[in-house]
């Protein structure tokens, strides 16, 4: 993999050819990749393996490596006493709307604070910057209470969807990602489409998003693991059982649970991101890597 | 800085050269009202949300400290919510905790993730496997892998996924989450696994940036190894690193989960109460939202503070 010869990193290629330089990039090599493996991929070994061993088996010493007698019913009880169908699918919703959400009103911020500017853009984007630097936790019980009584409108938001979909668009991490991006695309592009009368709605459809691919990608795992991973927020605007997450439902059943059912069902939780992540891998990598336009 | 060993780094190659091309500058007012109003018509659906759920609640956390609601009926109460959560007696140690747990978290967390990444942009093959590896663990729901660690991993028997590897190595073992003194370094260790990956990817993507003639010429000066990387890799990625050990301790002093599922919260003695816990327990638990929205305006303030030191600070290396 990564044969991109092209570039010179730290050490030259030439020195990690020849003798010496060749025997300890291989052997670091080698030790890097069985470590990482062992560090990296032993926990969801022992974690996907754990939940398939009865009670006993789990509780011994030395542990086993593999389990003896596979119980498959941990996983099936997880999936039938939590009802993780449930908590899966809303998980996705909860994924898939704040993604939409994202990518439409970020990149439109993004791209107006890039490319537009309007009168006070800088403004704008210096107040949305500076909600980095407020902690989440400290905002959590006055958005709890916001949530709940929505000023002006005066409508509550407790087990809708919105309260997870229209916050998450608040995000001044990917507004910057995508400014910056933006910010790298030629402004000779844009007088080009401007002198052919397009509209800039036409310009960012057209030439703008095409070519921001892999930020999109990038912005995109972003939103939805941010939304997976949440735990504390979507425990408190989505009280109902009904309307949990799926960490939050395990979370709730966590303590009445035998430990290996919780861990079937952790393993479950964790298939679907771990699938989508295989899959999109090359998206974001090659997003986060490529960076800019020119290469 | 020995930045004088490598000719031409001031040029700053990332930046693109040219200025914002000479725009329309005959237009008339209608014309650059509309294009105005056209600009804020792509940003009104942010500011928005930004203006609901985080400058809003910003103000509101800040009034709402100060007042107290009891059955409905809202009144002004001074620093009567900060006198009672300071009173709290778990409020000086969930401080200690918090700020050990930051420290903690900055060595491990931070420092590491940049040594994997420079280590990982010289890797000619399996890159891409690494890094697959790498931000694995980002992808499980964090309920998911501290269950992991709590049930598996932190068993204080003999059967514990950590203790048996102690044991085999012929070392002490540990009653992990049972001692006050290991539950600190147990969090970090999880929190810093299933987090370190984001930061590794990022760190490469800059790493990847910096022109291959900066390491060329400082090689040719006679520069090793660890010069490169202190006057070539450390200063071409100065900024990200700033900005992640910025991020990063935002996020670290928030802690939460951690607490919550490894330790039920606070902990052996009060080991593991952090500060957002205790904003949590008074919030949600104790009823108490006003003393709980104080708490969360004392956390604003230590972090703006050590900010403007970080910021004080970092400026003056230069």
């Amino acid at each position: 993999m990564a044969q991109d010869s092209g570039t010179r990193t730290l050490i030259s290629h030439a020195q990690l050819r020849r003798g010496r330089g060749r025997v300890v990039y291989w052997t670091l090599l080698a030790v890097v990749v069985v470590g990482f493996t062992l560090v990296f991929l032993g926990p969801l070994y022992w974690m996907v393996t754990g939940a398939l061993k009865s009670g006993q088996e789990i509780a011994q010493t030395p542990p086993s490596l593999f389990p003896k007698d596979p119980q498959l019913q941990n996983y099936a009880d997880a999936w039938n006493n939590l009802d993780l169908a449930k908590l899966l699918f809303n998980t996705f919703y909860y994924a898939a709307g704040a993604l939409l959400f994202q990518l439409v009103l970020d990149t439109a911020a993004a791209y107006a604070l890039s490319k537009l500017r309007p009168a006070f853009g800088n403004l704008i984007l210096g107040l949305m910057l500076a909600t980095l630097m407020i902690p989440a936790m400290v905002l959590i019980v006055p958005q709890y209470v916001t949530v709940i009584d929505l000023p002006i409108l005066h409508i509550n938001l407790l087990d809708s969807p919105l309260a997870i979909w229209l916050p998450a668009v608040a995000n001044a991490f990917n507004i910057f990602l995508l400014k910056r991006f933006f910010d790298s695309i030629p402004e000779e592009l844009m007088a080009a489409a401007l002198m052919d009368g397009a509209t800039p709605l036409r310009t960012l459809w057209s030439i703008i998003l095409p070519m921001s691919r892999p930020i999109l990608g990038v912005v995109s795992i972003f939103a939805v693991t941010a939304v997976w991973k949440d735990f504390l927020w979507p425990k408190l605007v989505m009280p109902s059982p009904e309307t949990r997450t799926v960490s939050v439902g395990i979370y709730a059943f966590s303590g009445g649970t035998p430990m290996n059912v919780v861990i079937a069902a952790s393993v479950i939780a964790a298939i679907p991101t771990v699938i989508v992540f295989l899959i999109f891998q090359r998206n974001i990598m090659s997003g986060l890597t490529t960076g800019s336009l020119k290469g | 800085m020995a930045i004088t060993t490598v000719p031409g780094t001031r040029r700053e190659p990332g930046r693109p050269a040219s200025p914002y091309p000479a725009g329309p500058q005959r237009t008339s007012l209608g014309r650059k009202v509309r294009d105005n109003l056209t600009g804020h018509a792509f940003l009104i659906g942010a500011v928005i949300c930004f203006g609901f759920f985080s400058w809003y609640p910003m103000i509101r956390g800040v009034v709402m400290s100060f007042q107290r609601t009891r059955r409905g009926v809202t009144t002004w109460v001074g620093w009567d919510n900060y006198d009672r959560i300071i009173g709290d007696p778990s409020f000086w140690a969930a401080w200690k905790n918090t700020f050990y747990f930051t420290v903690l978290a900055l060595v491990l967390g931070y420092a590491v993730p940049f040594f994997v990444a420079i280590l990982l942009n010289e890797f000619r093959h399996a890159q891409g496997y690494l890094r697959i590896l790498v931000y694995l663990p980002v992808m499980l729901p964090p309920a998911s892998a501290l269950f992991l660690f709590k049930f598996y991993g932190y068993d204080p028997s003999d059967a514990g996924l950590f203790n048996s590897i102690l044991k085999a190595l012929h070392l002490p073992t540990s009653q992990w989450m049972q001692s006050p003194e290991m539950t600190m370094p147990a969090m970090v260790i999880a929190s810093t696994w299933m987090n370190m990956g984001g930061a590794v990817l990022i760190y490469l993507a800059a790493l990847q940036n910096i022109p291959g003639e900066l390491y060329e010429a400082a090689e040719l000066d006679g520069a090793g190894i660890w010069r490169r990387i202190r006057n070539v890799t450390i200063p071409q990625t100065r900024l990200i690193l700033a900005l992640l050990a910025m991020l990063q301790i935002v996020a670290t002093m928030q802690f939460f989960i951690e607490p919550l599922i490894l330790a039920n919260g606070t902990g052996a003695e009060d080991s593991a109460t952090s500060v957002a816990y205790l904003i949590y327990q008074h919030g949600f638990f104790q009823n108490d939202l006003n003393g709980a929205a104080a708490l969360g305006v004392i956390m604003l303030v230590v972090l703006a503070g050590f900010s403007a030191v970080y910021v004080r600070l970092s400026s003056k290396q230069d």
